[in-house]
């Protein structure tokens, strides 16, 4: 690894908390991030030569500060620039402006700049989209990609997405820039956790077939990571990193060498990272001695017990039929009763399966998933007829080729 | 005399290593290790998970008797971390400061090399546990 390539990544983790204080101080989405870039170039120039900073961070912001005033005064023609000499102390005092900046800002800092960008009226769509750009700071054109838009329809969405926060930043409901009290701020963080999860998912759903959105599971993984590190101590947050690290430990398994789906009970497990389930089953640990349970928690808690099965057969599907239960109770929804279903069908049988999913035909009529779980215990049951219809139905619901494909496989086999 | 020597590092750079990156400088420091365990000199080493899995145990303030706090998160809020160690015999501070400067320089995510002489080593052995976590404990430390 080259030098620069590290200085970006410090760049890369500086930036949510750096612009995150930027955005504190000018108020302005724009000028924050001007600052930072600016902030930037000056660390490309300086640092190869007299070394990183020990706080990359605390030197950004100084850095981005100043540059930001300046740019505003500038603008403003009263004062003429400094030299590029007036920031040549900074080496030597690194640790004296660590101290002056006020750390206790910086937790609220990146909550902020993260809850900014999942305002309630910007569609889900550019919610991501703007966490991605902003927070994250990948190009629009690595966005792009990974929603299969062209660059310029991804440049709009993100331009449209910005121009609305901005609004919604000088008109009543603004964002205030105070640290918010222990409700508001427990509100933020549940609302940045799912957008961040929305994140993951769009990655996850996209699969092997596009490395782009791949990678965008591991940008929510990091951002979890970052919210983790500010508030250590939430149960929900640690149980959403634990699910998303089992989730992504089997990304290698997932899909065959065509790129088709191989569902969980045929995944080939030793290609399933056990790194990153180490750590997840760490963090669980860590979520339940909390004793608060909560949705991530639970899914989490689920995904582990596959985790934990060296091979399908080992399984405990009673133990997962429980925490289904639980979770039903927790946030009640038609799509957790059919993933109870599946592991009640490995308990009692399809029958008793298909009991349970029957009265859920009118509220998941427009799911692929259902269609397809329910084909699936048709086929057991074998009622073929029934099963072909449902399958039928599943690959015109598909939301990928790959997914099409699958039931396809399945409805050959019949 | 037996050193421990901790490695310190910023772990959002550490971890935003990606699989090909970090496999070139963990190859680096096998590499270094490598005369030192060829000699018997080289105990047990370690690479710990992020901070973020760490849980403190604290002595509880105030009356004596008084439970101790579990907080989430590692002992202390720094910039840079602990983040793994070896243990090894040395002649000297002098080659410990030597295997330390080799470490330093083909790991370009660490900040600091502590180097910590012992009172009392007991290296024990671990001979219980899930298979995936003592087959990454092999993984690590042959």
């Amino acid at each position: 690894m080259t030098d620069l390539a590290h200085i970006e990544l410090a760049l890369m983790a500086a930036r949510p908390q750096v612009l995150g204080a930027l955005l504190r101080y000018f108020r302005d989405l724009d000028t924050a991030e001007e600052a930072f870039q600016e902030a930037c170039l000056r660390a490309i120039r300086s640092w190869p030569d007299k070394g990183p900073p020990r706080d990359p961070a605390a030197w950004l912001i100084f850095v981005g500060r100043n540059s930001g005033v300046d740019q505003i005064r500038k603008r403003a023609k009263n004062e003429p620039l400094p030299e590029e000499a007036a920031f040549s102390y900074l080496s030597d005092a690194e640790a004296d402006i660590a101290e002056r900046l006020d750390n206790s800002h910086y937790r609220d800092d990146i909550l902020r700049l993260l809850f900014i960008c999942c305002h309630p009226d910007l569609p889900n769509t550019q919610q991501i989209a703007l966490a991605l750009r902003i927070v994250s700071g990948l190009s629009v054109a690595q966005i792009a990609r990974a929603f299969l838009v062209s660059e310029s329809a991804m440049e709009q969405r993100i331009t449209r997405a910005k121009a609305r926060v901005a609004k919604a930043q000088s008109g009543e409901g603004a964002v205030p820039f105070e640290a918010p009290d222990a409700a508001e701020r427990a509100e933020r963080l549940k609302t940045v956790a799912a957008m961040i999860y929305l994140v993951f998912n769009e990655g996850y759903s996209a699969g092997a077939t596009n490395a782009d959105s791949a990678a965008l599971c591991g940008e929510a993984i990091r951002l979890v990571r970052i919210l983790l590190r500010i508030f250590p101590a939430e149960p929900e947050i640690m149980g959403l990193f634990a699910l998303m690290l089992l989730q992504h430990s089997r990304a290698g398994a997932r899909f065959d060498g065509e790129g088709q789906i191989v569902l969980l009970e045929d995944q080939d497990r030793s290609r399933w990272d056990r790194r990153l389930i180490s750590e997840a089953l760490a963090m669980l640990d860590k979520a339940i001695r909390h004793r608060r349970p909560g949705p991530y928690q639970v899914q989490a808690a689920i995904s582990a017990l596959h985790a934990r099965a060296d091979r399908a057969e080992e399984t405990d599907w009673g133990e997962i039929t429980l925490l289904y239960e639980l979770l039903e109770k927790l946030s009640p929804s038609p799509v957790v009763t059919l993933n109870k279903a599946v592991a009640l069908s490995k308990l009692k049988g399809p029958q008793a399966a298909l009991e349970l999913i029957e009265p859920l035909v009118e509220k998941l009529d427009g799911y692929f998933y259902f269609h397809g779980v329910r084909g699936n215990f048709l086929m057991q049951t074998g009622a073929r007829d029934k099963a072909r219809d449902a399958f039928g139905r599943a690959i015109a619901l598909a939301n990928s080729p790959a997914e099409a494909a699958h039931v396809r496989m399945q409805l050959e086999r019949l | 005399m037996l050193y421990a020597i901790l490695c310190y590092a910023h772990e959002e750079t550490v971890f935003a290593w990606s699989k090909e990156e970090e496999a070139a400088v963990m190859e680096k420091l096998y590499a270094v290790q490598e005369p030192l365990a060829k000699a018997g000199r080289l105990g047990p080493t370690g690479r710990l998970m992020p901070t973020t899995a760490a849980t403190t145990v604290r002595k509880g303030q105030g009356s004596a008797g008084q439970e101790p706090l579990v907080l989430d998160g590692p002992f202390a809020e720094t910039k840079e971390v602990l983040l793994g160690f070896y243990t090894a015999e040395f002649d000297s501070l002098d080659d410990a400061v030597a295997f330390s400067k080799e470490l330093s320089a083909v790991n370009p995510g660490s900040s600091s090399y502590e180097i910590r002489p012992f009172y009392v080593f007991h290296p024990g052995e671990v001979t219980v546990g899930q298979g995936d976590e003592t087959g990454d404990r092999k993984a690590e430390t042959s």
